[in-house]
Order: C-alpha cells, then sequence, then structure tokens
C-alpha cells in the first residue's frame, strides 16, 4: 500500500490523509493456468507459449500462446471461412443483435473483466471499472446499431464489408482498444483477427467466453496472443483485406511501409505529445484537475496524454503550485485497491523508456519535482512527474514519454500558445482552458489535432470520432466515421 | 504576306509567378519545349504551398465556393484554346462543369462530413472537417484537362494547397490552366504545378516532409516505393480515380476534428 510521507516544508495539509486498504476482491476472476489461441471458435493449442505477468507484483499469471506465423494463417484461414459462409451476408439486422448480446454480457460481467484488467494492466481498479468497462460495453451498444443502417451512413454509395480485418492493439486500454477494433469491424459484415497486446493478452482471452455466451458463429472474431512477429504475421498475410493498428508512431510507420503497394485497407491511431493550454483567465482549480487528469489518467499510457502544460505567464506560478499541491493527494499503488489514483506501470520495458526520458531531462536542465510518495517495492512504478523549466527542444518536451510525466511550458500570447503547440510532428489532442468562448473556439480552430477538449481532458464516447493529424495516424475511430475504415466502395 | 505568330515559352507555375525550371533544363513534348522540372523546383513548390494554405484555408467556405466558381469562368472563356490541348471541346466543357459542381461544395461539406455527437454526458461535441494542409497529386495523362481538373477540385475545395506534376507526355494543358488560374483569384501558392519527368520528381514529393496527403494516382508501377517513401511522416495516400466525381473524392483530403466542452451553468 501506498502512504504519502509528508515531506519537510510542505503546506500543511487539512487533517491525516491515510487511507484504510479498499482492495477489491479478485475471487470474481477464474483464471486458466493456460490459454490457447482462439481459431475458428476453438481454442488451438499454440506452437510456443509465454507467462503473462501482474505488472504490480510480478507474479505470473497464466501461460498464453506466442502465435507463429502458421498460427496466424490458420486464424486468418478461419476468418475468411466464416466470412464467406455467411457472416458477410447475413441481414444486418441480425448482426446487429450478436453485438447488442456482447454489449449487454459485457455489462452483466463488467466486474470479473475490471478486476482482470487492472491484474493484467495495471491501471487502478476506479478506472478499468468507471472508464474501460463501461465505454467497452457502450462500443458495441453504440456500432451493433449501425450495422442494419449502413445504407444510411454514406448517401449515394453501397457500402461492402471488406473481408477479413487484421487489428493490432495496444496495453494501455486492451479490452476498450479490443471493443473499439471487434465492434465496427462486425458491424460492417468483416471477419476479425486480432492481436492483444504481449503484455496484456487477458481480457482479450476473457472476451472470447463473452463469444461462446453469444453464440457468435465460428470464426468471426479470432483471437490471437503474442509479440511483435505475431503481429507481423498478420500485416504480411495476404489473405487480410484491412489492417487497423493502434500503438506507436514508429511501429505505424513500419506497417505502412510493409502495406505499400499491397492494396490493403490501412488505419492508424499513433502516438501524441498533446498540448494542454491554460490561459490566465480560466477557472484554476478546474484546470488543475484536468491536467491531472490529463497526465496521470491510467499512469499517463494515453496516446493522447495532455503531456506538455502549456501556462500562460501570468498564472504560471500559482498553477504550478497548486499543481504539485494537487499531486501531493495523488495516491501510488496497488491498482486493485479503490483508493488508487496511480497504478503500475505496464511492463518493465515501459518502465526504462520513462526513466530513459526523465533522466534525459534533468540532464538537459529541467527542474524535476516529484511529491513524496513510498513506491511498493515489488512491481514496475514511477511516482507522478512535473518538469519546470523546459525548454520546446528538450526531448521530454518532444518525444512521448507515455508514462505519468508533464512537462511545463510556457507563452503569453494565444498566437505563441497555438504556434508551440502545433510545432510537434504529432496531431492527436490538444486542450484549451479558458473561460472566454470566443478564445476557445478560435484554438480549436487552429489547433492542429483531431480532438480538442475544451475546459475538460480525456473524454471518450462511442460516438465521437477519435483520430490524430500528420504523424499522429489517419482513419477516425468511433461515431458514423468510424465505420468507412471497414467498408468498400465500388465505385 | 501572313504574319509570324509570337510563340509561347512553357513554364513551370510556382507560388503564383511562371518561372522557369532552376535546373534551366527543358523537354520537348507535345512539339513544344517545356521545362523540367527539378527536386529543387519541387521543394519551391512545396514551400509555396504550404505558405499559402493557412489563408486559403482559412477563408470563408463562401468565398472558396467563389473564387473556384471564378476558375471556371475564366476555362470557360478559352475553350477554344483549351480545346486544342485535350480531347476537344466536349473535354473542355466537362472540365468546367466539374470545376462549377466542385466550388458549390465548399459551403456544404461540414454539414455532410460533420456533425454534432450525441456524447452519453454534459458535453458539447461536434465534428468538423479541415484541410489536411499540403496535397501533392501526380495528373493523369488520359485526358490532359479533364483529368488534372478531377484531382486538383478535390484537395482544392476543401482547403488544401496542391503541388501537381502535369501530364509527362501532354502537359500543355496543364500549363494553359496555370494562366487560367492566375486569373481566377486563387492566391498565389495555392495551385502549383510542375512539368516534367514523373519517374524524377514522384519519388521527392513522397518523401517530401511537408506534403501531408499524395494522390499517386497513374503511378505505373512506382505505388510500392512511393508509398514507402509516404510512410516516413505517415502521409495520407491516395489512388486517384482519373475521372471520379463526389464528395468522397474531396473527404480524402480532409481531417476530422472534434471538439467537446462541458454543458453546464
Amino acid at each position: 500500500m501506498a502512504e504519502l510521507d509528508r515531506a519537510a516544508g510542505s503546506p500543511a495539509a487539512p487533517g491525516d490523509w491515510t487511507y484504510a486498504p479498499a482492495p477489491e476482491s479478485r475471487d470474481i476472476v477464474h483464471l486458466r493456468e493456460r490459454y490457447g489461441l482462439f481459431i475458428g471458435g476453438r481454442w488451438v493449442e499454440p506452437s510456443e507459449t509465454y507467462a503473462t505477468i501482474s505488472p504490480s507484483s510480478e507474479e505470473p499469471l497464466a501461460v498464453v500462446g506466442q502465435a507463429s506465423p502458421a498460427d496466424v494463417e490458420r486464424a486468418v484461414a478461419a476468418a475468411r471461412a466464416a466470412f464467406a459462409d455467411g457472416w458477410s451476408s447475413l441481414p444486418g439486422s441480425e448482426r446487429a443483435k450478436y453485438l447488442f448480446r456482447i454489449a449487454r454480457i459485457l455489462q452483466e460481467r463488467a466486474r470479473e473483466f475490471a478486476v482482470l484488467e487492472s491484474m493484467n494492466g495495471g491501471k487502478p481498479i476506479k478506472e478499468s471499472r468507471d472508464v474501460d468497462l463501461p465505454l467497452a460495453a457502450a462500443h458495441f451498444f453504440y456500432y451493433a446499431g449501425w450495422a442494419d443502417k449502413l445504407e444510411y451512413a454514406f448517401p449515394n454509395r453501397t457500402p461492402k464489408p471488406v473481408g477479413v480485418a487484421g487489428q493490432i492493439i495496444p496495453w494501455n486500454f486492451p479490452l476498450l482498444m479490443l471493443a473499439w477494433k471487434v465492434a465496427p469491424a462486425l458491424a460492417c459484415g468483416n471477419t476479425v483477427v486480432l492481436k492483444p497486446a504481449e503484455t496484456t493478452p487477458l481480457t482479450a482471452l476473457l472476451f472470447c467466453d463473452v463469444l461462446r455466451q453469444a453464440e457468435l458463429p465460428a470464426g468471426v472474431v479470432n483471437i490471437v496472443t503474442g509479440d511483435g512477429s505475431t503481429g507481423a504475421a498478420i500485416v504480411d498475410n495476404p489473405d487480410v483485406d484491412k489492417i487497423a493498428f493502434t500503438g506507436s508512431t514508429e511501429v505505424g510507420k513500419a506497417i505502412q511501409r510493409r502495406l505499400a503497394g499491397s492494396g490493403k485497407k490501412l488505419t492508424l491511431e499513433l502516438g501524441g505529445k498533446a498540448a494542454n493550454i491554460v490561459f490566465d483567465d480560466c477557472a484554476l482549480d478546474q484546470a488543475v484537475e484536468g491536467i491531472v487528469n490529463g497526465i496521470y489518467f491510467n499512469q499517463g499510457h494515453v496516446c493522447c496524454a495532455g503531456s506538455r502544460l502549456f501556462a500562460q505567464e501570468s498564472i504560471y506560478e500559482p498553477l504550478v503550485d497548486k499543481l504539485k499541491m494537487r499531486l501531493e493527494t495523488l495516491r501510488v499503488g496497488d491498482p486493485l485497491d479503490k483508493n488508487t489514483d496511480v497504478g503500475a506501470i505496464n511492463s518493465a520495458m515501459q518502465l526504462d523508456k520513462i526513466r530513459e526520458l526523465v533522466e534525459s531531462g534533468r540532464e538537459e536542465g529541467a527542474d524535476i519535482y516529484q511529491p513524496p510518495c513510498r513506491l511498493p517495492e515489488k512491481g514496475y512504478w514511477f511516482a507522478p512527474t512535473v518538469f519546470t523549466n523546459v525548454a520546446q527542444s528538450y526531448r521530454i518536451a518532444q518525444e512521448e514519454i507515455f508514462g505519468p510525466v508533464l512537462s511545463v511550458l510556457t507563452f503569453r500570447t494565444p498566437e505563441e500558445a497555438l504556434e508551440k503547440a502545433n510545432n510537434t510532428p504529432y496531431g492527436l489532442s490538444a486542450g484549451v482552458w479558458t473561460e472566454k468562448g470566443s478564445r476557445i473556439l478560435w484554438m480549436a480552430q487552429r489547433l492542429r489535432a483531431g480532438v480538442v477538449w475544451a475546459n475538460t481532458y480525456n473524454r471518450f464516447d462511442p460516438t465521437s470520432p477519435f483520430g490524430g493529424y500528420k504523424e499522429s495516424g489517419f482513419g477516425r475511430e468511433g461515431g458514423l466515421h468510424g465505420l468507412e475504415p471497414y467498408l468498400r466502395f465500388d465505385e | 504576306m501572313t504574319r509570324l505568330p509570337v510563340k509561347k515559352t512553357y513554364k513551370l507555375f510556382v507560388g503564383g509567378a511562371f518561372p522557369r525550371s532552376e535546373s534551366g533544363r527543358t523537354y520537348e513534348a507535345e512539339g513544344q519545349n517545356v521545362a523540367r522540372a527539378s527536386r529543387k523546383d519541387v521543394r519551391d513548390a512545396v514551400r509555396a504551398a504550404r505558405a499559402a494554405q493557412p489563408a486559403w484555408g482559412g477563408a470563408t467556405a463562401y468565398n472558396r465556393g467563389q473564387v473556384l466558381y471564378r476558375l471556371a469562368e475564366m476555362v470557360e472563356s478559352r475553350v477554344p484554346e483549351f480545346a486544342e490541348l485535350c480531347g476537344g471541346r466536349d473535354e473542355v466543357e466537362r472540365a468546367i462543369d466539374r470545376v462549377v459542381w466542385y466550388a458549390g461544395w465548399a459551403d456544404k461539406l461540414p454539414q455532410v462530413l460533420g456533425g454534432a455527437n450525441p456524447v452519453a454526458g454534459p458535453y458539447f461535441n461536434f465534428t468538423v472537417p479541415e484541410p489536411t494542409g499540403v496535397v501533392a497529386v501526380l495528373a493523369p495523362d488520359a485526358s490532359p484537362l479533364l483529368g488534372l481538373v478531377t484531382r486538383l477540385l478535390p484537395p482544392l475545395v476543401g482547403g488544401n494547397a496542391v503541388v501537381a506534376v502535369a501530364s509527362e507526355t501532354r502537359p500543355l494543358a496543364a500549363i494553359e490552366l496555370a494562366e487560367a488560374i492566375a486569373t481566377s483569384d486563387l492566391p498565389g501558392g495555392v495551385v502549383n504545378l510542375l512539368t516534367g519527368f514523373r519517374s524524377e520528381l514522384a519519388p521527392v514529393l513522397g518523401a517530401h516532409m511537408d506534403v501531408n496527403a499524395f494522390d499517386i494516382g497513374p503511378s505505373n508501377g512506382a505505388a510500392a516505393e512511393l508509398e514507402t517513401l509516404a510512410a516516413e511522416n505517415v502521409k495520407r495516400v491516395v489512388h486517384g480515380n482519373p475521372d471520379g466525381q463526389s464528395p468522397w473524392e474531396i473527404a480524402a483530403y480532409l481531417e476530422l476534428k472534434t471538439v467537446w466542452h462541458p454543458i453546464g451553468q
């Protein structure tokens, strides 16, 4: 359990912050020792395996398959057969009912999934319980309704399914990203081969049981676990018609290159380095909450995290003071504790990357602040971190850290804020905090980013298109626009 | 005695001006010496396009529609000249009508392609299309005027700036079109037209880090190479239909931006 130590000389807190432990029970989750690959509606023994662990305790949770190219080929063949054998020609209204079933079952089993998500991924239970699971179910419910209404979404076009979709998802929102990918693909009449992230396969494997309960025809959704080589086998498979990838810009570019000349459809949701811009006329306490939610939500493992804070010079000092004070109240520790705000870093590799970039920030001359907090001994942990005195050229202001690390920069005028905010190859998201309506719209119009949160941050909804400008990728997920990547139009 | 006609020097169209290739090179096409653009000309054209894009993309949709309609007027007034450089009068008229059709889309796109999103919470949330930025276009060889217009208008009407490589074998219609564009109120740099060897220019556009989208249209077997280059800055790659006409052609060069704001007292 994490407990806060009061640092000498820090402002007095209003009372005792100690919380009693409030752990969520793990009893609701029944893990198998070993999981195969889910191909053609059956569990298939993989050629190789690896152990998946809990990043908060380093304990092994289960042994899962490391799918080989031959395994991927079997999965693609199963998806192709299911596509041809009826799924693509099933009336949209029937496809819809399968998706509605999945949404309902996810709601019914939400607690079980939330606990498992926190066990395998390290995110706080209050996030998996209140964000990941409700949104995943909502995504299936939303796209279920589209399945028999596609012709109304694209006037004067005849939408048809693409075929077999290969989907490769990240470890930061494992089940939610599965929902973002699988729901629109199935609604549009495609079949799916999905690879969960190497470190977080378990909720995707549990999802196969939801498919069983929903009686989804065999082969419509196939789940193959494994590392990057499994993903590459999906990308390279000639019988896959469409690739959807969410992950780093580096891997996204490699996939785009690999698919060059193949004619396969591609959508990419890649990295970000979002600006969160705070003007001096904002509601300061709300802005502080938004900044904290923007960068410490999900340990900063969020592609749209507000990792660059731009503070107007006139409020820089009070803003940073309040932010530091708020950081002291963040509870870092056991992901299954209902009071935990910041959970475990997802993997040892990610922790190394965060440490390396934070070290570069120190070396380049930024001032580091971390609230006093006691980190658990086992597992992967990183204290919430704020860098001030950051120059735009520093690596911590340029590169995606994907951790709980905020860089604070300053500006004087809206034009300067805009220029600095847009000065990045990324363009996924941005935040603006001001009470002046015309300025919100002026900024929102000029920020080169796919999502702009004004006086809020990190909000998601199945009806709301999400996706990047520039090197943050192309294509949108969510909303009517999220259907297009899974359809072809012969025109 | 017959009068000796004054012959035209065919040049590039970059930043609203008509320069020769900085390389000093020309090649012969359709019986004329035509500028053979270099890598440096490509870079200059991209710079001109980037500089011109914010004002064009930021102009009101009504204004963009009128400027593009004005382009149709300018082509209409030169129908005989264009007819000689392409498939004839019919192609010119189809090209003019296509410009008019696209001009009318400028102020309708946000309502057709965007909208308000009914999120489950106290937020107002809307999605609007915006230009992706600088678009590179390889013009088709068939129908040198209509093909070029077909590929130019979709990025333009959405507020992008364009660098287009004219048909290598039939570039004269493109240069004639540049002269119409120059008198059409389109700000200089919004359209840049290069003539030259496609195999030389296309990879430079494909690799250029300040090009956001690339219509590789008639890539003549070079698609894999160009798409590989395009991945370096995650370009939006379009396989342009040389005779397509639909709002979805425009949408290929648009980004969708979604804005959230809380609702409260």
